[in-house]
């Protein structure tokens, strides 16, 4: 044809030095490009690592130990008001008690929203106590107050006793709630950071582009459970050392096994990621889909409190979630300093979820 | 010698019933810059994923390099580059980082410094693909598939929404590639480009190819390959078919108002013309001679415009 020659200049070209890229040149260089593009988007950041810490910092404060808790009792203003005052007065648990004297109307206003624990109404028939059974500090008010009462009255204790406290690193609530954390985290940056990018990907046509070339499919699945395995390790060294510098948090197992946990969980989710993005063209429903599966375990896995206030009947459903799994390990290790060995169920429904995801996830996948 | 390209009773049926691509026979030789010409819709983007194993066919056989494409996937992915319709690379990385990137999965790369240069990227080696302009982004996107150091470039509508000026950039890349003896397989719905880039091409309408040849020959096939374009004002009418009877006319056309003679001899006809439009006592609006297009030849074939909008 027109451009044909019969002498070839590319002849000269192709005798240039050439680059020759080894086995894992493509593995090394999707990996390389998705750090450098999770690194240049600034959501990714804050939702990664900043948000966790912000909700430790936050939960952390909100439900901090204080140093004696204080029960705010209201105290219905009538005549015999004043004698309940001195009588709490000259209680010895005159330091844990703050009363207020209201009247009726405004005392029960306050405490219908939460701001007195207990309404006290001394009349003529004796005194009365409104309190909600299904407060905890509520009903704790009742018999602290009556105790009070009663011991200031002239009760005598006919059984002497005595209490020292104690407030052990590990059993406050902080500490429960940062492995919880730390998993939620797991899991959220597992099915974000998989489930969004490929079908971003997909839907920008790039995986087609992808492979259009001669990359291994493998590599580059492998390369982005690989920068989900980066980012964890950030994850849990951002998470465990704040909670351990800024709330003198103990962490009781070693390092290596928490590690190895996170990094169970965190390719266990970014299997389950993988599977709710094999399919769909478009952000919009992926994101629909990986609420849809996350929302359960946001609520049932034991994030922010113990999964035990469930009924019984739904306790093996809800261990059987992988990020109850992912939590109870977490906790087991961080808390009591348990080994990998006693946590082999946790661990082996972590893998099972993985593995069967992925599996499914190989089988489903669209590039196009 | 063996065609770079070659395919035969290729057919595209989706989902059972749309056919896209309904027979269709091409071979091209090495070192051929080849285009497929024809409307959106036409079974162009399906005709080149199937020649560039993404897609499936229905029936038919393809050759790539004497390879086919069930056994010499990875063999053939080395030696093909590809760029496909509207691909947004990421926007987070930048021109250099993202040919890295794709050089990273060739056995053989170019080396990324030379593509930068001979795509006149250096510029923006260092810009984001998000910041760039669409001349830009695709030239980049050819980049990508340059950077393998193919022996076949695959792009599909490659100059689609460019300005007139980065079209002309992306020719001369391709003639570039040509003279390194690249052979070049493209879709395009603008015949200019077809005319002044494609040794070779063939129009394709409704999934089937309706000719076949060198820009010239087509034109030329054409019988009649001058235009005659006029239109009349006034006049006491006499019905189109008049003009197809004045001397040398081939065929006749009205596109609303704007009727277009075929002719062989236009020295011949235009005479003829102005007395018959004196006899209507009518008068002519517009008068041009052009040379036949491929755009006459597509809609000799098939009565409709390449591009209608």
């Amino acid at each position: 044809m027109a451009h044909l020659d019969t002498h070839t200049p590319q002849e000269e070209k192709l005798q240039a030095p050439v680059v020759t890229n080894g086995r894992w040149a493509g593995y090394c260089a999707i990996l390389g490009a998705r750090m450098k593009e999770l690194w240049r988007e600034p959501e990714v950041i804050f939702w990664v690592f900043v948000f966790p810490l912000l909700l430790a910092l936050g939960l952390g404060i909100a439900f901090r130990n204080k140093p004696a808790d204080v029960t705010a009792i209201a105290v219905v203003n009538n005549a015999r008001a004043q004698h309940v005052i001195d009588l709490l007065r000259g209680s010895p648990e005159k330091n844990s008690i703050h009363a207020d004297v209201l009247d009726e109307h405004v005392a029960l206003d306050r405490f219908r929203l939460g701001q007195y624990s207990l309404v006290v109404t001394d009349d003529e028939s004796g005194v009365h106590y409104r309190y909600d059974p299904a407060r905890p500090e509520s009903v704790l008010a009742r018999s602290q107050v009556d105790d009070a009462l009663q011991t200031a009255a002239g009760r005598a204790s006919p059984l002497k006793t005595e209490a020292t406290q104690t407030s052990e690193p590990g059993a406050r609530y902080i500490d429960f709630l940062i492995p919880g954390l730390l998993g939620m985290n797991l899991m959220n940056s597992g099915m974000w950071g998989i489930g969004f990018a490929v079908v971003d990907m997909r839907q920008r046509k790039l995986l087609k582009r992808f492979i259009a070339s001669p990359m291994r499919r493998t590599d580059f699945l492998l390369a982005l459970g690989s920068s989900r395995l980066v980012l964890m390790i950030i994850e849990v060294a951002l998470l465990l050392g704040f909670g351990v510098l800024v709330f003198h948090m103990k962490v009781e197992g070693s390092l290596l096994a928490i590690l190895l946990v996170a990094a169970l969980g965190a390719v266990s989710f970014g299997g389950i990621g993988l599977l709710t993005a094999s399919r769909a063209q478009k952000i919009e429903s992926v994101s629909g889909l990986i609420n849809l599966v996350m929302m359960p375990m946001w609520i049932f896995s034991g994030v922010f409190f113990s999964y035990e206030r469930f009924p019984q009947v739904i306790q093996p459903l809800i261990k059987a979630l992988p990020l109850t799994a992912l939590n109870d390990a977490l906790r087991a290790i961080i808390l009591q300093g348990a080994g990998l060995s006693s946590q082999w169920m946790p661990l082996a429904i972590m893998a099972i979820w993985g593995g069967l995801s992925f599996a499914i996830a190989l089988k489903w996948f669209r590039w196009s | 010698m063996q065609s770079a390209i070659r395919c035969s009773g290729l057919t595209k049926t989706y989902d059972g019933k749309v056919e896209a691509v309904r027979g269709l026979d091409l071979a091209i030789e090495t070192g051929e810059c080849f285009g497929l010409l024809g409307p959106n819709g036409a079974g162009k983007t399906t005709t080149i994923e199937i020649l560039e194993g993404l897609l499936e066919p229905t029936s038919g056989e393809v050759e790539i390099l004497g390879m086919t494409w069930h056994g010499h996937e990875r063999e053939l992915r080395e030696r093909l580059g590809i760029s496909l319709q509207e691909t947004r690379l990421s926007e987070k990385l930048t021109v250099r980082e993202t040919l890295h990137l794709f050089a990273s999965f060739y056995h053989h790369p170019t080396p990324v410094a030379e593509v930068l240069d001979e795509l006149s990227l250096n510029e923006k080696a260092d810009a984001m693909v998000g910041k760039l302009s669409g001349g830009q982004k695709q030239r980049l996107a050819v980049a990508t598939a340059l950077v393998g150091n193919p022996r076949i470039l695959f792009l599909d509508e490659p100059t689609t929404g460019l300005d007139p000026q980065s079209r002309r950039q992306l020719w001369e890349i391709v003639r570039q590639f040509q003279k390194r003896r690249g052979t070049v397989l493209l879709t395009t719905h603008y015949m200019d480009e077809a005319e002044r880039l494609c040794d070779r091409l063939a129009i394709i309408d409704q999934g089937k190819i309706i000719a076949e040849g060198t820009p010239a020959e087509l034109i030329a096939g054409l019988s009649g390959h001058h235009v005659v374009e006029f239109s009349i004002s006034g006049g006491n009418g006499g019905g189109d078919d008049a003009w197809g009877r004045l001397p040398g006319v081939q065929s006749v056309r009205n596109d609303d108002g704007l009727f277009c003679l075929q002719v062989d001899e236009p020295h011949h006809t235009i005479p003829a013309l102005l007395s018959a439009v004196q006899q209507r006592g009518a008068q002519l609006a517009h008068l041009t001679t052009r040379q036949a297009s491929l755009e006459d030849v597509f809609v000799k074939l098939t009565g409709r415009h390449l591009r209608e909008d």
